[in-house]
């Protein structure tokens, strides 16, 4: 077990755990941020997807020895009420249908968008293919993406 | 308006107002820790004070309604179309309304499950009547006060208001009065013409807290001082436990106890299929801890049936349809007679391998037994069932146990089956204390309980004038074949023979969405494209023709269709998607089937890119009678295309030395973005029958879609799922 300091959502936090504990079950588990998901534990589904920064990592394959001095962004921080652009785009269409994985889809368009605000339909495919919808709402996602895009270039 | 008598009395309704209050209580504070809930959308004011109208509504001060959901939401949006029914009704503004998760109460609600799409198609005149009842009585309530008649009071949008135009008063200012109200025994449901909700888009009641995060999901539960808990099942079919490591996985850091769970049940039901009866347990404080204690554990397994593969399997399947015993069949005319007499016959053979539900949220479920009861909460298809498993598992009565619903994440069938609840009552009971057990993804993945793997020849015999004359079809599973003896082309067909064959594996399998329909109609859809294109006919006009034989004349006693209604889907789609119409580079295929009481056809546009097939647009084409959340209906048909496309094209478990290879989605494909449908519109029939359900029958003709536009688009034929690895084999 060890002591780390860790900036989340803004915030600065302390847990103490074995330092090979992935993010994942120490936002989930120790700083009661549930809103990141578990759904493989291997990095295959994106449902955990967080912020590193500006980067959107798979948080189940992300010790917490080595996040450091980076911030960290969940999708409870990603805004203050909900309102990021992709967020109301989200609400917008409607895209959700059970909802499980969409915190994980969320984080990773809000990043992915970050550094492509103005993505094609095949680059949003690209972006998007490591997050699973077992419900299969790809087609209302990948609208919600387009949809924030042209909001944000508005 | 239609007069319709109330089916319960004073006492049930007080009954179900003290169980609702635990659910208010449950919806504010477990998940939230007690802070008020911030992500109300609605266009009133917090009420200081909350009257109890009925089970279904609470209505506050300021005239925001509370309107209790009674059956799980796994994704299928019943926890916004199912109090749109009773808004309806109680004719309240949509803005003014919150929708809570209602408890198990079997006293009150009515068939509290999601299965068989079933929830709304049951449900539809008991919440028509709960919103009519609560309208009634703030009628009376408003009556009452002033003096006057109901007859010349209106209700709408939330207010009251005399005839004569004088006085009016807002259900909130009246809501205190309506709970004196005796229930009506008898109420007046709106006509048809003058619903104001129904039939409109409503977002999906949780949205705002699905994108923030909010804790909504039976993960994401958490009681104070409980515990976690994961187990470990044999590593194959055909095993179970004997002993493992106790002492050293107990010394593990952060692990608080091990056993093994006996979670047998007596007199088990259909919902307590399960993989495994004995399990080791281990309990601890951190999921990543216990993770670790898992990979530890050295146990004794035994041997107590022979572990199968997957060749076995096909043998099993293929000796099944030559010898197999027959648990179901139907018979018109004489099949094998025709069958020689025919100038043409089409025979082929389908096949589809064991697939795993995979919902995104593994199961899971929080238990706390004490000597006297039993708190379960948790995500979960069946929580009557649940119920009932959890009384004789501890033997308790069933009113010591309380089972409380939290959002799903992905159903599928998947949790109808109780077990993992079952599991937390045994560990809860073992340490005596509050417990989540949660499953890993492979846990979930390798326990069982998959859509069973099926066989089926079918076989057509046309005329020399490319009439159908004689049609057979055999299916065996394992276990159940799939094969519905009643259904289409049943009743279409002067000789027609239908067999449906049982066999044994060890395997575990279970209700996977649209059981059975997942694959028959992938193999019926395809197999009569090639029949209608062996009689040089249009694919829809050619299963028209049968219809049409259906309605004037058709064969036999009966047939579970209406084949105005299967024939009108196929019309619709026709239309929308300007069928006969050819572009270059575009492939079409065209299939329908009917299940689940719904009617749904879809063609299928396939371009090719590199050689590899891209769904570049869907039209579907759906009759469910009334539609209740339009765009909510659309999202789940787009769901069940994009399912149907994604097991058919990519999904299988392949099994060796009793186990499937696949346990996780490194090896098990779901479809993913790239592999989606570009496009995916969704047309109703507009009529006035009474709702059918819209969770299942999206996906079966999709299958069958995608085989018929994939032989258009590269020549081949596709008999055998996954097509993406299908083996070239004779059909």
């Amino acid at each position: 077990m060890a002591n780390f300091n860790l900036k989340v959502n803004g915030k600065n936090e302390q847990v103490d755990v074995d330092p090979a504990t992935p993010m994942l079950w120490v936002l989930r588990d120790h700083l009661k941020l549930v809103g990141t998901k578990y759904g493989c534990g291997i990095a295959q589904c994106g449902a955990c997807t967080i912020h590193l920064g500006d980067n959107a990592v798979r948080s189940c394959q992300l010790p917490v020895s080595a996040v450091n001095d980076q911030d960290i962004t969940t999708i409870e921080g990603l805004s203050e009420n909900g309102d990021h652009p992709v967020q109301k785009a989200w609400m917008e269409v409607d895209v959700y249908q059970c909802g499980y994985c969409q915190a994980g889809q969320i984080m990773n368009a809000s990043a992915f968008l970050k550094n492509n605000p103005n993505p094609t339909d095949e680059e949003i495919e690209g972006a998007m293919n490591g997050n699973i919808c077992r419900c299969g709402t790809y087609t209302r996602i990948k609208k919600a993406i387009k949809e924030a895009a042209s909001s944000e270039n508005a | 308006m239609t007069k319709i008598k109330t089916q319960y009395n004073r006492r049930s309704f007080i009954k179900v107002s003290a169980a609702a209050s635990g659910g208010m209580l449950i919806g504010f504070s477990w998940l939230n820790g007690c802070k008020p809930n911030t992500s109300l959308d609605t266009g009133v004011a917090i009420p200081k004070e909350w009257f109890d109208i009925n089970g279904y509504i609470k209505i506050g001060d300021t005239g925001m309604v509370t309107i209790f959901s009674p059956n799980p939401e796994i994704g299928q949006n019943v926890k916004t179309s199912m109090p749109m029914i009773v808004a309806e009704e109680l004719d309240v503004p949509w803005e003014n309304v919150v929708v809570e998760q209602a408890p198990l109460n079997t006293g009150f609600y009515q068939n509290q499950f999601a299965g068989g799409s079933l929830s709304i198609r049951l449900s539809w005149n008991a919440l028509r009547m709960a919103g009519a009842t609560g309208r009634r009585m703030l009628l009376e309530a408003a009556a009452k006060e002033w003096g006057v008649e109901v007859s010349s009071l209106t209700a709408s949008e939330g207010v009251i208001k005399e005839n004569s135009g004088e006085r009016s008063v807002s259900y909130g200012e009246i809501a205190s009065k309506a709970v004196g109200i005796e229930i009506p025994e008898e109420v007046d449901l709106k006509d048809l013409k003058d619903f104001k909700l129904i039939g409109t888009s409503k977002k999906n009641v949780d949205g705002r807290k699905i994108v923030t995060g909010e804790p909504l999901y039976g993960l994401d539960f958490h009681r104070e001082g409980m515990k976690l808990a994961m187990i470990q099942h044999p590593p194959a079919f055909g095993m179970t436990v004997k002993d493992f490591n106790k002492e050293e996985i107990k010394n593990m850091p952060g692990v608080t106890d091990a056993f093994i769970i006996d979670t047998t049940i007596d007199e088990p039901g259909w919902f307590d299929e399960k993989g495994f009866n004995h399990l080791i347990a281990i309990v601890g404080d951190s999921t990543w801890e216990l993770m670790q204690a898992k990979k530890a554990i050295k146990a004794e397994w035994e041997t107590v049936s022979e572990p199968e593969n997957s060749d076995i399997h096909i043998e099993k399947l293929e000796k099944a349809l030559v010898s197999g015993e027959v648990e179901e069949s139907r018979k018109d005319g004489n099949a094998d007679a025709a069958f020689k007499k025919a100038a043409k016959i089409i025979e082929r053979t389908y096949s589809a391998p064991f697939i795993a539900h995979n919902t995104l949220e593994p199961m899971n479920f929080f238990a706390n037994v004490t000597e006297n009861s039993a708190e379960l909460v948790g995500p979960t298809q069946t929580p009557e069932s649940l119920e009932g498993s959890v009384s004789k598992l501890l033997n308790m009565p069933l009113e010591n146990i309380t089972v409380d619903m939290t959002r799903i994440g992905g159903g599928f069938g998947r949790r109808l089956y109780v077990h993992f609840g079952v599991e937390a009552a045994a560990i809860s009971k073992k340490i005596g204390g509050p417990v989540k057990l949660i499953y890993t993804r492979e846990d979930d993945m390798s326990q069982g309980t998959y859509r069973p793997t099926y066989r089926s020849t079918y076989k057509a015999g046309l005329d020399e004038n490319n009439n159908l004359i004689a049609f057979s079809v055999k299916g065996a599973g394992l276990p159940e074949g799939p094969v519905f003896p009643n259904r289409f082309p049943a009743g279409t067909v002067e000789n027609y023979s239908a067999e449906k064959i049982k066999a044994e594996t060890n395997v575990t399998t279970g209700a996977w969405r649209a059981p059975r329909s997942n694959f028959t109609a992938g193999a019926e859809q395809s197999f009569l494209d090639e029949v209608a294109e062996a009689a040089g006919k249009d694919p829809i006009d050619f299963r028209l023709e049968l219809f049409n034989r259906a309605i004037n004349d058709p064969i036999g006693e009966k047939h579970d269709y209406e084949a105005e209604r299967y024939a009108g889907v196929l019309k619709l789609v026709k239309e929308k998607a300007n069928w006969g119409e050819t572009k270059p580079g575009v492939h079409r295929g065209v299939a329908a089937y009917f299940c689940h009481a719904s009617y749904v056809a879809e063609v299928m546009d396939i371009i090719m890119e590199n050689g590899q097939p891209i769904v570049d647009k869907v039209w579907c084409a759906v009759d469910c009678g009334i539609v209740v959340n339009k765009d909510g209906a659309k999202n789940i048909i787009e769901g069940g295309v994009v399912d149907g496309i994604g097991h058919a094209m990519y999904s299988q478990l392949t099994f060796e030395n009793g186990t499937a290879k696949e346990s996780n989605f490194d090896k098990y494909q779901l479809i993913r973005h790239s592999q989606a449908p570009k496009k995916i519109e969704v047309f109703f029939v507009e009529n006035e029958i009474d709702p059918t359900g819209l969770g299942e029958p999206g996906l079966p003709p999709a299958m069958a879609a995608l085989a018929n536009a994939l032989y258009k688009a590269t020549g081949q034929r596709h008999y055998h799922q996954p097509f993406s690895t299908e083996r070239k084999l004779v059909g």
